[in-house]
């Protein structure tokens, strides 16, 4: 029982940062239907942004964990921001009304180019850091001799991620903004008619979803103390199984599949093999390809005739 | 005469070797209702999707006259709806099906909203010239679903409300973006004699309540010949008449474009 409460801590944790990655590939997808494969690598930049800013604050001699980790948090957001505008820029917008691959295929390129990009700036080498900002923790319960244990990190995390998530919740239903994305994603012709500036919602959504991946790149960082350039790879794939999971285009739906990845790929590692762990998240993204190509909570898409 | 709110000029429209638009001028004033009529295929959707920002016209000008003068066929999409101001609606209804029908009306105001908001994502935190914004922006909304008989349906999805109430809804959309020039494509179609003869009603008010110029394609001639001020008649793509209803009804080369050449005609 000890055992399985910790690992279900660790998953919730996990499964935070899965989903918050997972919001952007849904978002955008939710758009302009396509799938965003350089998003992973946005997270990546995030989190190497964030290792910057951590070291930046120590030079500054800011030592106060709460205020760097604000401090960082909306420098990485708004670095990330700008790269995601311009990714949208320069390589999806000229392809807009192109047939259906040439943007994920130009979304492919761009993910080599942004990874091969932080290899030669940062070097290949992984680079510790941010691991020693928030740390210590407390004892949940002990039974069996074993002692459960919630970290102040985790809980950051946890708190971090429902704050945003819920934020996002409000601002795509309640807000003008929100009203004008979930327009164009319905009838983008119709909105443009309406006055809606597609152009803008769409970069904007580019922008949120990049700015939420920063964050899961901070809390990345921090949770693991180490980035390399690659991370953005596997990450990004197990973030777009858990959007595909949840219902690709549905915003609940990318946190709800962001948790169930965590739990399957921590549970699978804490009881079978920790080497297989990614097999199992993968299987999983056939399986739900194969019996529920739309997802736990997506729509069935009707074929117009 | 007074003043043209939209003036078409040497309007022609090429896909390939078809010409759906040949050199197809006319005006319409503003504060009344224009209908463009004509047997199917006489190319009257493709005149509003010149004037919509969907095509761009093989040739031509469109002018339409606000606080200034646009030409339409040089703007960009959203900015024909935005700065020109022209709202339209649809054959096949295009309302924003997962949104409810209020979410419907509110989406057309954003404009408005995003200006108050000073163009950013900052507004949306709770300035308060943006929260006054979006209360007004509601009571408009509130406004139109009273004038469309839909108060009740407020908050349910638009793609799951009655036909004809979607066709209002769309209306009432279009209204939201205040346009000058309110374009409507068919709108009676489909329509029972009862929710017509309301329709009818609903376009004389904006154009005599709201003071908005109406450019309406209509089949349905009890809908035309009612409520219309001027009429134009396309067949082929060329304009064979234009007028009043009821000198358009009794034109001959009208009348031919609808029923066709009498043979006995032919030999006299």
């Amino acid at each position: 029982m000890a055992y399985f409460s910790q690992q279900l801590i660790n998953a919730i944790t996990l499964g935070a940062i899965y989903g918050l990655i997972a919001i952007g590939y849904t978002m955008v997808y939710g758009i302009i239907g396509m799938i965003n494969f350089a998003h992973g690598d946005i997270f990546m930049i995030g989190a190497f942004i964030s290792l910057i800013g951590f070291l930046i604050c120590a030079a500054l001699g800011i030592n106060s964990a709460p205020l760097a980790i604000v401090l960082v948090l909306l420098m990485a957001m708004a670095f990330t921001a700008v790269y995601g505008w311009a990714i949208e820029r320069t390589a999806y917008r000229p392809l807009r009304g192109s047939f259906r691959l040439a943007p994920l295929i130009s979304a492919i390129g761009v993910s080599i180019l942004l990874e091969n990009y932080v290899q030669l700036a940062q070097g290949a080498r992984p680079k510790p850091g941010g691991g020693s900002i928030v740390t210590g923790g407390f004892t949940l319960f002990s039974s069996d001799g074993f002692d459960v244990r919630v970290t102040w990190l985790q809980i950051v995390i946890v708190v971090v991620t429902v704050v945003l998530m819920a934020g996002f919740t409000w601002l795509i239903a309640s807000t003008s903004l929100g009203r004008r994305q979930r327009a164009c994603e319905q009838d983008m012709k119709m909105a443009s008619l309406l006055g809606v500036n597609v152009d803008r919602t769409i970069s904007l959504t580019f922008v949120m979803g990049a700015a939420l991946a920063a964050v899961a790149g901070m809390l990345f960082l921090m949770y693991y103390g180490v980035v390399d350039f690659f991370i953005g790879f596997l990450a990004g794939i197990k973030a777009f199984t858990a959007a595909v999971l949840g219902g690709i285009g549905s915003l609940p739906g990318a946190m709800l599949g962001g948790l169930a990845i965590g739990l399957i790929e921590v549970f699978w590692a804490g009881y079978f093999s920790s080497e297989y762990k990614d097999v199992a998240v993968f299987a999983i993204l056939v399986l739900v390809l194969i019996f529920r190509p739309s997802g736990l909570l997506g729509k069935p898409e009707i074929e117009k005739v | 005469m007074s003043v043209p709110l939209i003036a078409v000029e040497h309007l022609t429209m090429r896909f390939g070797g078809l010409v759906a638009v040949d050199d197809v001028s006319f005006t319409a004033r503003p504060r009344e209702i224009t209908a463009i009529i004509g047997p199917n295929g006489a190319g009257k959707t493709t005149v509003f999707n010149c004037i919509t920002g969907f095509y761009k016209p093989t040739v031509g000008r469109l002018t339409l006259r606000g606080d200034k003068e646009y030409l339409l066929e040089r703007m960009l999409g959203h900015e024909i709806g935005q700065r020109a101001r022209v709202a339209r609606t649809f054959q096949n209804i295009r309302l924003f099906p997962g949104m409810t029908a209020l979410e419907n009306l509110m989406v057309a105001q954003h404009n408005k909203l995003m200006r108050a908001s000073g163009m950013s994502v900052f507004g949306l935190l709770g300035l308060k010239r943006f929260r006054i914004a979006e209360a007004d922006a509601v009571e408009i909304a509130r406004r139109w679903l009273e004038r469309i008989d839909l108060v009740a349906d407020a908050d349910r999805p638009a793609g799951e409300l009655p036909y004809g109430a979607q066709r209002r809804l769309e209306i009432a959309r279009a209204m939201c973006t205040e346009p000058r020039l309110l374009c409507l494509d068919e709108p009676a179609a489909g329509l029972n004699p009862r929710e017509s003869a309301e329709l009818n009603n609903l376009l004389v008010s904006i154009r005599d309540e709201d003071g908005v110029g109406v450019l309406l394609i209509e089949h349905d001639m009890s809908v035309v010949m009612k409520i219309s001020d001027h009429v134009v008649v396309l067949d082929y793509g060329r304009k064979i008449a234009e007028g009043a209803p009821a000198a358009v009804r009794d034109d001959p080369a009208v009348i031919q474009a609808y029923l066709g050449t009498d043979d006995e005609a032919l030999d006299a």
